[in-house]
């Protein structure tokens, strides 16, 4: 019962930091966009008169959203045009009850582990719920009974099987090297230290070919510019062309959910996920040789700020990338996916396993 | 059993193609122009461009209007750069009329045609990137473009409908303090164009996109009358400015900026160049043009706010007039007897005296009556001209024809992005749908001039 409860709590939070973030993502990329493009960006909604920089107006947002009207076109398939953003919505969150967010809590005798569900292969689960994501998006195409929708639903699945392949590939070199699947202990196992003591052994120290397809690869699952194919508001409108109110607004969280999910994982498999440089779970070791101890709340809340802190910047860079580039044509696309990232990922595996039977701790 | 009814092998696996419309609400059609495609996947097998979607009968309307009536409505032609347009018909009213215009007013037409043709280029530009999904690379030009159009709101007291050329000179001169905003504004457009430069042509993204797409040989543009940078960027130099030169074109050093391949991308380029030429262009105008008139001069009297002075002439108060020295802004109507030998032909049958005139003496006003009253106005002798000037997108015309009376007879306009969207389809065909969008976006279709 006692541990039920605490799942339950720490899945409120979780959620509610997740969809809190997302809603603010819209805020983020109004003010983001608008510093970019030497704009002032949104500043009217208000209550009582204050604006707060804008802040309300993803509260006018969620309004507008829910008090709209609900179109289903004639010729649609009424129950998969319904189901199909919440397949979306409800895979995209899923996703995230594996991500450790923050070393274990001592609470008297029991521990408690930050993370919603302890799974062994987390990371499975993780891509497995992204991969299910895109139904919901090919389903939203073919639903609509619209052509436009149609290309879109095909795009995105073409381009959601070529991309997971390459997310995929680029991992398993990290699995090799931390020899894990249980996204806790990977990062628990990130908490090492090389170079004596210098340098931090997190994902992108030991694998930073595999960082950078997994981002490349990664961004392309997020649906979003330079990757928003599906969408390519000026080419074909986008698989959502059809569907207005909350049911677009869901599609809309989507893409705002899994850019947070990939910032996440990004964080978690290659920048150490909660780990804070030189912090052991006594207390500080620095390579100098000073230490600090650091009580067990602290030190959890320290994990806690530093998982926060790198998602968001994960979030920050995604932003900005949306914001200047331009967008691939599907050809290309393609042609990135198979013929650029996937053979690196591959060589990227063989030249771990090497390596790793040359000077791993195994040979 | 009948053989004969067994599936063929090809048929088993029937595939038909999609038949998409495209437009006109659609966002890359401008709202104007609707392609139906057939798709095979993503490639477009045939593609049907349908226009007309913005027809005002422009050439219809002309021939009820006198002619400087005409000049409003060749605003709303290509209504990015229309002090072109202005430049154009006005000039090819006079061709009719045999009259030229002073050296100076040549020179401030040129100048401002140029800033509208960098106006355009950028619009065009920033279209094509946008629709690419660069959003800030678009914003950055629109940027760039509010600088100009301040220069363009300096001078004609308007942004868009500007309506500044009038048969046989200008509305107004330029003002006093044009070369240092001026020079400012290019500064900063200058500045913006770098940044899209790197933010474009060394994206590999973008040139990927641009590169071998919309592809169109030097020779069937010539056989399609394409004009302009569409033209220029297959190879071929012909541009109305140099090679047909009109105003003071031939006096000035510029270059013409030529392609080699005649796809998007050399489209880009060419039109990334001409900016820079353009801006030339004005530097050089702006050094080389005759000097203009000292605004107030004591000697003709004390300044009067041309509003005033119609107030003063309704009262018969014209001595104080005829002293007087209008004193206009961009915005009003008119010029003074200050500016008005240096921008306006002396011809008296074709330009509106200065307002002192109009209202101080009895000559002035009626001509001034005789111009504008109803069964009067400028008045062409019998004939017809073609005057052709370098539009944004290529040469654009003016064909008016005169049976004497104070109205057009028949005036046709050549548009340049008519015969771009002649060859629209022939470029789609064969491209993937994605390459539609800037393919279409570097035709730089402007519908006010396309359907007219």
């Amino acid at each position: 019962m006692e541990d039920l409860l605490i799942k339950l709590a720490l899945a409120g939070i979780v959620y509610f930091g997740v969809l809190n973030l997302a809603g603010l993502h819209t805020w983020v990329e109004r003010k983001q966009s608008a510093l970019i493009q030497d704009r002032i960006g949104a500043n009217r909604a208000s209550i009582f008169g204050f604006t707060f920089l804008g802040l309300f107006h993803s509260i006018a947002d969620a309004l507008k959203m829910f008090t709209k009207e609900d179109i289903v076109p004639t010729g649609a398939n009424r129950v998969l045009h319904t189901l199909a953003p919440m397949f979306s919505v409800f895979f995209a969150l899923a996703a995230f009850a594996a991500i450790p967010f923050g070393p274990a809590l001592e609470v008297g005798e029991r521990t408690i582990e930050l993370q919603v569900a302890k799974i062994d292969v987390a990371l499975l689960y993780v891509f497995a719920m992204l991969s299910v994501g895109v139904y919901g998006v090919i389903l939203a195409g073919f639903a609509s009974s619209n052509n436009y929708a149609i290309l879109g639903g095909l795009r995105a699945t073409a381009q959601m099987i070529s991309y997971e392949i390459a997310l995929g590939i680029s991992v398993v070199g990290l699995l090799m090297v931390y020899e894990t699947m249980d996204l806790g202990e990977l990062v628990r196992a990130q908490g090492q230290t090389i170079a004596g003591g210098w340098i931090p052994f997190w994902g992108i120290v030991a694998q930073p070919v595999a960082f950078i397809i997994f981002v490349t690869a990664a961004l392309a699952e997020t649906k979003r510019t330079p990757f928003d194919l599906p969408e390519g508001e000026s080419e074909i409108i986008g698989y959502f062309v059809e569907y207005s109110g909350m049911k677009f607004g869901m599609f809309f969280l989507t893409d705002f959910l899994e850019t947070i999910m990939v910032a996440a994982l990004a964080t978690t498999l290659f920048f150490g996920g909660w780990q804070v440089p030189y912090l052991q779970p006594e207390g500080f070791h620095f390579p100098w040789g000073a230490e600090l101890p650091v009580a067990n709340w602290l030190y959890v809340l320290l994990g806690v700020m530093s998982f926060t802190f790198k998602v968001l910047a994960f979030c920050w860079l995604f932003m900005q990338v949306r914001w200047t580039l331009p967008r691939f044509r599907y050809d290309q696309l393609m042609k990135l996916g198979w013929k650029g990232l996937f053979p690196i990922a591959v060589i990227n595996v063989v030249v771990t396993a090497v390596l790793l039977l040359l000077f791993g701790e195994g040979s | 059993m009948d053989t004969t009814s067994t599936p063929d092998h090809e048929h088993a696996f029937e595939t038909r193609d999609m038949l998409l419309n495209i437009g006109p609400a659609h966002p890359a059609m401008h709202g104007i122009i609707r392609i139906i495609a057939e798709l095979d996947g993503e490639l477009i097998e045939s593609a049907d461009v349908e226009i007309g979607y913005l027809h005002r009968a422009f050439e219809k309307m002309s021939e009820n209007v006198d002619y400087n009536g005409v000049i409003p409505y060749t605003d709303r032609l290509n209504y990015v750069s229309p002090l072109i347009n202005n430049m154009g018909y006005c000039m090819a009213v006079e061709k009719l009329l045999g009259i030229t215009v002073p050296e100076r007013c040549h020179y401030v037409r040129v100048i401002l045609s140029e800033i509208s043709r960098i106006t355009d280029h950028l619009t065009c530009i920033g279209a094509v990137s946008m629709e690419l999904g660069a959003f800030t690379v678009f914003l950055y030009m629109i940027k760039a473009r509010e600088f100009l159009w301040d220069l363009v709101e300096k001078v004609t007291g308007a942004r868009l409908t500007v309506t500044y050329c009038r048969v046989g000179g200008v509305k107004a001169d330029l003002p006093d303090d044009f070369r240092a905003p001026c020079e400012k504004a290019f500064e900063e457009t200058r500045k913006v164009i770098k940044e899209a430069d790197a933010l474009l042509t060394r994206n590999r993204i973008f040139v990927d996109r641009m590169c071998g797409t919309g592809v169109i040989t030097k020779e069937e543009a010539i056989a399609y009358g394409i004009t302009g940078p569409f033209l220029r960027s297959t190879g071929s130099e012909y541009d109305v400015r140099k090679d047909c030169p009109y105003a003071v074109y031939d006096q000035i050093d510029f270059d013409v900026p030529v392609g080699s391949k005649g796809d998007n991308m050399d489209r880009y380029l060419v039109r990334l160049e001409e900016m820079e030429q353009s801006m030339r262009i004005v530097e050089i105008a702006l050094s080389q043009m005759p000097d203009g008139p000292v605004l107030v001069n004591p000697e003709t009297g004390r300044p009067i706010p041309a509003s005033e002075m119609v107030d003063l002439g309704k009262l018969g108060e014209i001595s104080t007039i005829s002293g007087g020295c209008a004193v206009t802004a961009p915005s009003l109507e008119g010029s003074g007897r200050g500016a008005h030998p240096f921008i306006a032909t002396d011809e008296k049958r074709a330009f509106l005296p200065p307002k002192e005139d109009t209202y101080g003496s009895i000559e002035g006003l009626m001509r001034q009556f005789k111009l504008v009253m109803h069964g009067h106005g400028v008045r062409p002798p019998v004939g017809e001209v073609y005057f052709p000037v370098e539009g944004a997108n290529g040469e654009l015309g003016f064909y008016v024809v005169s049976d004497g009376s104070g109205r057009a007879y028949r005036v046709r306009v050549r548009p340049p992005c008519f015969a771009i969207m002649s060859v629209l389809s022939k470029l789609l065909v064969g491209g993937s749908l994605a390459d539609m969008t800037p393919t279409f976006g570097s035709v730089n279709m402007i519908g006010g001039e396309l359907d007219r």
